[in-house]
């Protein structure tokens, strides 16, 4: 009985050990990016079993307010930090350096039964503050339009709102949904709906475009070209006009095993999961980005 | 055992008296206490706002978007109607079928039925609210969408029919115990003077057992009206104030569950959302009052 007791207490003490030798990083926020990092470091954990990363998500705004209060190590966010929470952050003591890990061209979905098929940054910007309603205004059939966005703790929500609809207010009419994934299952499910995601989302397992969902091309002013962002150079080459960033804010230049992590997302085996995962490379001027957190 | 036992027995048999006395005045204060820290927590971080806004703001406004960048509002009254929508929306659904099933499980259907039947709606009770709200997103919403000819099924209906489903079984059980508890005495006097048993039950059984029927609506009417999760998924979240059954609403507990997150500890917006759950913490409150003061006057009635 004893010896019993003695042998599990042991084996008790070793496992403690093992789990107080290893490295442990807690990640959390946008709900565009938590997909992809998730892919991320389930490879990497493959490759250094010594590191245990924990990936949640929550949204940017929840994910860079746990990185003001220190409770993570690592932030994503589909949006760049506020100056108010630069200043909330060195308040705390909290000092964040932001990283560019992919590109996401922003999509704007609708289903596939309705005609329309590209649209004008106008045009949507006037669609989501609810000054069309209708989407025979634009050329489509006479049925109200119905709006499927995000919610204020997005970070989607947020640059949605400061680059397509002119940093106004979103219409009230909008319904506000828990993540991009709903807001997909929405749009394929309603005729009438208008909705915004992740690229990363808009794919099935097979890399085929969902059914039922139609992505729209984007024209950047009224008798430019609609361009999508189904085709990497246009996101690339900056053409699409909302594509943007995915941050992770870390605090302080990252060191050990954040450190570590980080290069093996920016290395070319992490770049290669961000395309799998069907965002696109960073490149161009966010490599700039990443050179001054030492990358 | 012998040890306790003689533990217990060092104590003078008066002192042991008075300690178990206390002990339990004791478990009852707690709960009192417990209501007065939750009512001054939600006060107190909930004033500065209230300072800072004006209650004008916030009962006169129907327009809720604090991150707004145009013009921060702060109004509760879009809300406040939402959550008041699907509750008493899931209460014209769940009461009538609730005391119905109630009656039939007391007084019509044999023991046999009786003994899988209330087994079955109490695991019901059980269902997490998340799996209800998936539910209501692929399943209740197509199904409202197709029968009302709209585009979609996230709205009112959509959350007051998952809420019914939710508060069928606290309904349904605790009738039931009221009904059946109802004497043998009082139907067979009924019975006897010729009335069938359809009269019986509508005249003489279901008035005796009113107290507690009464009491399961409130019951369930109070988890419909916390219930976040579900709401949160199925009924599509619009801030707008909703002008029918069709629109979508955000109820005040999707709010908060939805904004909490990210708010500044401290901010306005975060003391803001304190208000929201006081004025919620209000209305529970004045339903519990409300129902306790119906159920006295009853049982003073009946006597």
């Amino acid at each position: 009985m004893r010896r019993t007791f003695f042998t599990v207490f042991m084996i008790f003490c070793i496992g403690i050990g093992h789990v107080l030798s290893q490295d442990f990083i807690q990640i959390k926020g946008s709900d565009t990016l938590i997909n992809l990092v998730q892919r991320l470091s389930e490879v990497y954990m493959e490759q250094n079993p010594n590191t245990a990363i924990a990936v949640t998500g929550g949204g940017s705004g929840v994910g860079i307010a746990a990185l003001i209060a220190d409770r993570v190590q690592i932030a994503n966010a589909s949006r760049p930090m506020k100056e108010s929470e630069y200043e909330a952050a060195e308040e705390n003591g909290v000092h964040p350096y932001e990283l560019v890990i992919g590109i996401d061209g922003l999509s704007v979905i609708v289903n596939s039964a309705n005609s329309i098929t590209s649209l004008t940054m106008d045009q949507i910007g006037a669609i989501f503050r609810g000054e069309i309603l209708n989407w025979q205004e634009i050329g489509g059939s006479d049925t109200p339009i119905s709006l499927y966005g995000r919610q204020p703790n997005s970070g989607t929500f947020v640059f949605f709102q400061e680059h397509v609809l002119g940093n106004k207010d979103y219409s009230q009419k909008m319904k506000q949904m828990n993540g991009n994934a709903q807001i997909v299952e929405g749009v394929i499910a309603d005729k009438a709906a208008i909705g915004y995601v992740g690229i990363g989302y808009v794919y099935d397992d097979n890399a085929n475009i969902r059914e039922g969902l139609t992505v729209l091309s984007v024209a950047a002013e009224t008798g430019a070209e609609p361009v999508t962002p189904l085709d990497s150079e246009n996101v690339k080459s900056g053409i699409y006009p909302i594509a943007r960033a995915l941050y992770q804010y870390v605090n302080g230049k990252p060191e050990g095993a954040v450190r570590d992590f980080i290069a093996f997302e920016l290395g070319p085996e992490g770049q290669r999961i961000v395309e799998e995962m069907s965002f696109y490379p960073v490149s161009g001027q966010y490599l700039e980005n990443n050179k001054e957190a030492g990358f | 055992m012998k040890k306790t036992k003689s533990i217990a027995n060092l104590l003078p048999r008066r002192f042991r008296e008075k300690a178990i006395e206390h002990f339990f005045l004791f478990n009852g204060l707690v709960a009192v206490v417990i209501l007065l820290g939750i009512f001054s927590l939600l006060f107190i971080e909930g004033f500065p706002a209230i300072k800072e806004v004006g209650l004008k703001e916030f009962f006169l406004n129907n327009r809720w978007d604090p991150t707004s960048p145009e013009r921060e509002s702060y109004g509760l009254l879009a809300m406040i109607v939402s959550t008041m929508m699907v509750t008493i929306g899931a209460l014209v659904i769940a009461v009538p079928l609730g005391i119905a099933s109630a009656a039939y499980l007391a007084d019509v259907a044999n023991p046999k039925m009786r003994e899988v039947v209330k087994p079955v709606i109490e695991i019901l009770a059980g269902i997490p609210s998340v799996v209800i709200g998936f539910l209501g997103i692929i399943v209740v919403g197509p199904l409202i969408a197709k029968l009302f000819r709209i585009s979609n099924g996230l709205n009112a209906i959509n959350g007051s029919l998952l809420l019914a489903v939710m508060s069928l079984p606290t309904i349904i059980s605790i009738s039931e115990d009221a009904i059946i508890s109802v004497p043998q005495e009082f139907k067979n006097a009924s019975l006897a003077l010729g009335a069938n048993r359809w009269q019986t039950l509508i005249r003489v059984t279901l008035p005796s057992a009113m107290s507690g029927i009464i009491a399961s609506v409130m019951l369930g009417m109070g988890r419909a009206i916390g219930e976040t999760m579900t709401v949160l998924m199925a009924c599509g979240n619009a801030p707008a104030m909703p002008h029918s059954f069709f629109d979508s609403v955000r109820t005040m507990t999707a709010t908060i569950a939805i904004e909490l997150g990210e708010t500044v500890q401290g901010g306005l917006h975060y003391h803001a959302l304190f208000v929201i759950a006081f004025v919620l913490f209000l209305m529970t409150f004045l339903v519990n009052l409300v129902s306790d003061m119906v159920l006295q006057k009853y049982q003073k009635v009946n006597r």
